[in-house]
């Protein structure tokens, strides 16, 4: 009799958790691509332990507080590894609804994932999606901050650049303007040949002072 | 009449700016394109040949030319023949047009440096969707690089005809780096520059055409440079030095970027390869680590045969991962720099530090580039009489900044970077071989080779080579016909023109045609700078005319 029972109840549960069954989610672990060496093998202790985390999970929403971990069924172990579960009410007769399912893995994830050593990459649920870290973003954007810098730093160079020509051309403007304009006369004369001027060919830099020349000249002897 | 001419502190001062101004964006983006494009190290054989009959002979011409006459290129063509005051002008509009776009380059490198400060690298992560469950889509279809480039940058519009608005992000950092560039002009123009290239299928004239540009021909920039130097200045060393060098960069710059391109296509194999592998693990649900890429193929082999079906099913979603494939995507210009670069440093470790001094040099390649062309604009203003009579320095070089920023602003809209694409295509190409090919017939034939042969042996204290003197009178202008009669007829051959938009539902480029006002554009900045060349000489001839009419020579 308690045989017949027993068959009965692990029937019913095998036809309650099958791929793709109403409200059965698939889960796949990547151990090794995890924990590369360290990796453990998925056995029937880990199993356990995945069934507890469930239950613990559906402990936590409000109706469910009755969760055993014979409630949590698994199924289709594949050496991936992965399996679908499916979790049934105290009857054992129903599987609890999708949603409730999903809403319950999702607010725990991080101690599920946590307990087997994984991520959200390595230990997927398909079907139930998780919430990706929201980015950081900071009141004021860094690349602001650092073009602020710059940009000030821009402006009061130039500013440095203006005021000190300006001072130098009023220097310059108040200074020794006969010599200005002497130079000026200098170069009146100079030859224009072709619009360009003979200056930059004379090496002497037209400094002559013909005083002394025509002196000489007159000393030279005959 | 003529104040003293600043001049250069020292000869290797003068050096440093040629070599500042030579060397820029196009020794990094577009020589290693094309080594790979035409056979990596044989093309070095076409661009060496070219440098030596084409490059060094026609630098040394602009730099013997600014030098002799002492002027910027206005002045100094005047003086060769008034009729020839055009070639100058062209020159001044062409790097007037240059001035323009160019300096948006420098605004997106400021933008990437500027985010190269955070951790993670922003262009490193897809940012996620709106409910949290995934990343953004054009970033998922896409890669996170080119939505960073695409989408964050310039903020992209769909085609050249959706202008959308200015975007304040990159305006501002253009309006940063014409404050920079102000800063260095500011004073006169004693410092750096550089320039830019071309293409088509044939190797020699790629290599023609990227020495040609490579050494800043024709823009004025040289000239305006040489002007400046002590008239005994030995030019022609320099000239060789100069050229020598720009040559040299362009060389390294390929070897590190062709190195760069490895570190890309391999990383981007074995992710390739891991997503394949990870697909056929949880499609039949493989043990764990059990695929690798060493028994991928002969796994597949298996896999094939004894689950056709779901095999069958698998198959389309299965990259062929191939390390020749992603070798062979050579890419050019800003896609290169902002695209390709970046994906490989946000893979590297450390990846702030290399991002900011990539990112840097980016800058003062550019920056010097800039230089070299606002000198080219600055100098034959501050020639002239009638503008430095009026302004002083500071302002002419004021509104010179502020004209072309207001004008840069344009490249900083949605459809900014088509228009980019149009000036970097256009706007110096065609006319600067033509300026160059005047440039040299007016030196040769117009001035008299003898003539300028005497006065730079006046000047200089040393003779002309006989080497200089067959290039510049036979080899460089038949070079520079052929070059420009080839553009001329593959444009003609190849009929519309087409760009490449960015398509955000597909996460590609996609190849469509450019709107007749577009094409209205490249028309106008073609012919405005070569038309100053007949129109000025046809000014000066009337105005000459007149003035004989009205008063009868002298006896």
């Amino acid at each position: 009799m308690l045989c017949l029972l027993f068959f009965l109840v692990t029937a019913v549960g095998a036809e309650l958790c099958q791929p793709d069954a109403e409200n059965a989610f698939k889960v796949r672990l990547s151990i090794r691509t995890a924990l590369g060496d360290k990796a453990y093998a998925w056995d029937t202790n880990e199993e356990y332990l995945f069934k507890a985390m469930v239950a613990f999970s559906m402990r936590k929403v409000p109706n469910r507080e009755t969760t055993e971990i014979s409630h949590v069924l698994l199924c289709n172990v594949t050496q991936r590894v992965s399996f679908w579960f499916v979790v049934t009410d105290p009857s054992k007769n129903h599987t609890l609804p999708a949603v409730e399912i999903q809403s319950a893995i999702r607010m725990n994830r991080n101690r599920i994932n946590s307990a087997f050593f994984l991520n959200d990459q390595t230990l997927e649920f398909l079907k139930i999606p998780s919430t990706l870290a929201p980015p950081t973003d900071p009141t004021m954007p860094i690349w602001m901050i650092i073009f602020s810098v710059i940009f000030c730093i821009v402006i009061v160079a130039v500013m440095l650049l203006i005021f000190s020509g300006i001072r130098q051309r009023r220097r310059k403007s108040k200074g020794p303007s006969e010599v200005d304009d002497t130079e000026d006369k200098c170069e009146n004369m100079i030859t224009i040949e072709n619009g360009i001027p003979c200056d930059p060919l004379d090496t002497k830099g037209g400094h002559i002072n013909d005083v002394f020349m025509t002196e000489d000249e007159r000393l030279t002897p005959l | 009449m003529e104040k003293s001419r600043p001049l250069w502190a020292n000869p290797l001062q003068f050096v440093f700016a040629c070599i500042s101004y030579a060397v820029g964006l196009g020794n990094v983006w577009r020589f290693p394109y094309l080594c790979q494009m035409y056979g990596g190290g044989s093309f070095l054989v076409p661009y060496l040949v070219m440098l030596i009959v084409e490059g060094m002979p026609l630098l040394y011409l602009e730099l013997a030319v600014g030098q002799r006459m002492r002027q910027g290129s206005i002045g100094a063509w005047k003086t060769i023949s008034p009729y020839l005051g055009g070639v100058g002008l062209a020159s001044v509009v062409v790097s007037f047009f240059l001035s323009m776009y160019y300096n948006i380059i420098n605004a997106w490198a400021f933008w990437y440096l500027f985010h190269s400060f955070q951790d993670p690298l922003p262009w490193s992560v897809c940012p996620l969707n709106d409910n949290h469950t995934g990343y953004d889509e054009e970033c998922e279809k896409a890669s996170s690089t080119q939505y960073f480039w695409y989408r964050k940058t310039l903020n992209i519009s769909p085609s050249i005809q959706d202008s959308g608005r200015v975007q304040w992000e990159p305006a501002l950092c253009l309006v940063l780096a014409w404050l920079v560039v102000y800063l260095c002009v500011l004073r006169g123009t004693q410092s750096t520059g550089k320039l830019e290239q071309l293409a088509n299928p044939k190797a020699w004239i790629n290599a023609a055409t990227q020495i040609f540009f490579s050494l800043g021909l024709g823009f004025g920039s040289l000239i305006a440079f040489a002007s400046y130097n002590e008239p005994s200045n030995n030019c022609q060393k320099h000239a060789i030095i100069v050229s020598l060098i720009n040559s040299s960069t362009s060389i390294f710059a390929s070897i590190v970027t062709f190195s760069i391109y490895g570190f890309k296509a391999t990383f981007n194999y074995e992710s390739c390869l891991n997503k394949v592998i990870l697909l056929l693990t949880n499609s039949f649900d493989l043990e764990d680590g059990f695929l690798t890429a060493s028994n991928l193929e002969q796994v597949k082999g298996y896999l094939a045969s004894t689950f056709p079906g779901k095999y069958s099913e698998v198959l389309p979603q299965m990259r062929n991962c191939s390390l020749q494939a992603e070798l062979a995507t050579a890419v050019q210009g800003t896609g290169l720099s902002f695209i390709v670069y970046t994906e490989a440093i946000k893979n590297m470790e450390v990846s702030q530090l290399w991002s900011v001094l990539y990112f840097f040099m980016l800058l003062m390649l550019g920056i010097g580039s800039m230089l070299g062309n606002t000198a080219a604009i600055l100098t034959p203003l501050t020639d002239s009489k009638v503008v430095s009579s009026h302004l002083p320095k500071e302002a002419i070089s004021g509104l010179v900044c502020l004209v072309n920023c207001v004008i840069g602003l344009v490249f900083t809209m949605e459809s900014g970077n088509y228009w980019f694409d149009i000036f970097n295509d256009y706007a110096a190409t065609l006319s600067l071989l033509l300026i160059v090919l005047v440039e040299t017939i007016a030196v040769c034939y117009v001035y008299g080779l003898r003539r300028f042969e005497s006065d730079l042996e006046a000047m200089t204290g040393r003779g002309l080579n006989w080497y200089w003197k067959a290039m510049w009178a036979g080899v460089s202008p038949l070079l520079i016909v052929s070059l420009f009669v080839f553009y001329l007829s593959d444009y003609i051959l190849t009929g519309t023109l087409q760009y490449q938009a960015w398509d955000a539902f597909q996460g590609q480029l996609v190849t469509k045609d450019y709107p007749p006002y577009a094409l209205a554009v490249i028309g106008l900045l073609v012919a405005s700078s070569i038309m100053c060349i007949p129109l000025v000489a046809l000014g000066t001839f009337i105005t000459r005319c007149l003035k004989r009419g009205d008063t009868p020579p002298a006896a």
